[in-house]
């Protein structure tokens, strides 16, 4: 039965491909959810004669209820591929999934003409709406994909060392200090100060917005790992409120040397490495 | 059995780990040291651990038992070259090493080792493994 109507459907597709092409471009072409902007047209033209022929492709397998059959897998990688590029240019999930499912009315229009029963219709119309919620899904997995590349991004760009003296490093921290962040941290100081020689290490938290006992643990991690290494750490930029909240907490920051500024804690690294910065001649500022 | 080749560089000891501490080698090494230290008057010790992929918490604990056995024979024991990664496993295993003093590497060592040595006198509650507070 099924066998039946897939090749009855494709006979159709294969007569009247031009025909539905046309029909559907011109729709989609004059349809709200059209993103001239976006994409040309075209773009768009390759777009739906693709799909219109692995779609043929699909059906001609006769695996009408399982858009899943190694038979679709062409028809699946057009639609999403065409869903993550669109999820990038920034098409609506909307907008999106309306190209399968705008393709419902010149297919429809095409199979009336040939006199398809109500029942064929039913089954192509639920292959279109499995279509058109793979596009939904697809769309969705390329968001995440953007979302993670952006956190991965953020990551790196979040934790600079830098040099600031001879042998002595500063780790301007800003954002809030989770595990994962934490370790990617501690990766570059520590891998820093193999690459400079540090003996000393200021870490500035004047860019984190609230230290509680986590951030406070990870912060004393950092500092511990620093020690076995051989350098030191000083640990700058703590505000008043933070510093009121550290105490209320019973975090124990004793083991580690902080100060209220960076520029404090550079007047105690220079004097720990035994350096002195002079004024030579009176100031013109 | 193989053991570990401990140099003499004047009044200090230079303990290089190259291979692979298993168990019984890190035994072997803790009871060799302590001896050499005594039999050639050592002031201080130096363990470089630069080639050492993995410390395990076992090696951990006996560079801390080292460090305090070294002092109670008035010698500073300092590790020097730990790797990133070592030191990162270190910490979350919860094994910050407390005791020992630490460098960068040899040359910073030796040097921390001089500076002990020079600045060494004793005082009534003077812990000299706590690291000096400006």
């Amino acid at each position: 039965m099924e066998q039946k109507q897939a090749t009855s459907l494709t006979d159709i597709l294969n007569q009247h491909e031009a025909e539905i092409l046309s029909d559907w471009m011109a729709l989609q072409r004059t349809a709200a959810t059209r993103r001239a902007d976006l994409i040309s047209d075209t773009d768009l033209h390759r777009q739906c004669k693709d799909f219109l022929s692995s779609f043929r492709q699909g059906v001609a397998s006769g695996k009408l209820d399982d858009i899943m059959a190694p038979a679709w897998e062409p028809a699946r990688e057009i639609v999403a591929d065409l869903s993550r590029s669109r999820a990038r240019m920034g098409f609506t999930p909307t907008e999106t999934a309306t190209f399968v499912f705008s393709l419902k009315q010149p297919l429809f229009r095409a199979l009336n003409t040939d006199g398809l029963a109500e029942g064929d219709l039913w089954i192509i119309s639920t292959l279109l709406d499995k279509l058109g919620l793979f596009t939904g899904e697809m769309y969705q997995k390329g968001r995440e994909e953007v979302i993670r590349q952006q956190q991965q991004e953020l990551l790196e760009l979040s934790t600079p060392v830098v040099k600031l003296w001879d042998g002595i490093l500063a780790l301007p921290l800003i954002g809030t200090l989770d595990s994962e962040r934490t370790q990617v941290v501690m990766e570059n100081l520590l891998q820093s100060i193999v690459g400079t020689g540090a003996a000393i290490a200021i870490i500035d938290i004047t860019g984190v917005p609230t230290v509680d006992t986590l951030v406070a643990q990870h912060l004393l991690k950092t500092v511990a790992a620093a020690r076995l290494m051989g350098a030191e750490c000083i640990i700058s930029g703590i505000r008043p409120q933070i510093a009121a909240t550290i105490v209320h907490l019973g975090v124990e920051l004793n083991t580690v040397a902080t100060k209220a500024t960076l520029a404090d804690a550079f007047a105690l690294a220079l004097k720990r490495t035994g350096q002195t910065i002079q004024r030579v001649r009176p100031s013109s500022v | 059995m193989e053991r570990i080749p401990i140099l003499k560089m004047g009044e200090f000891l230079l303990v290089t780990i190259q291979v692979d501490m298993h168990d019984r080698l890190a035994m072997a090494l803790q009871e060799d040291l302590t001896d050499r230290i005594v039999s050639a008057h050592a002031r201080g010790v130096l363990i470089d651990i630069s080639s050492l992929d993995v410390v395990d918490s076992f090696i951990g604990r006996m560079l801390g038992h080292i460090a305090a056995m070294s002092r109670i024979l008035d010698a500073e024991t300092v590790v020097v070259g730990m790797r990133p990664a070592v030191a990162i496993t270190l910490v979350e295993l919860g094994l910050a090493l407390p005791g020992i003093r630490t460098a960068l590497n040899v040359e910073k060592g030796m040097d921390l080792l001089r500076r002990a040595q020079e600045q060494d006198f004793w005082e009534p509650g003077d812990s000299r493994h706590v690291p000096a507070q400006d």
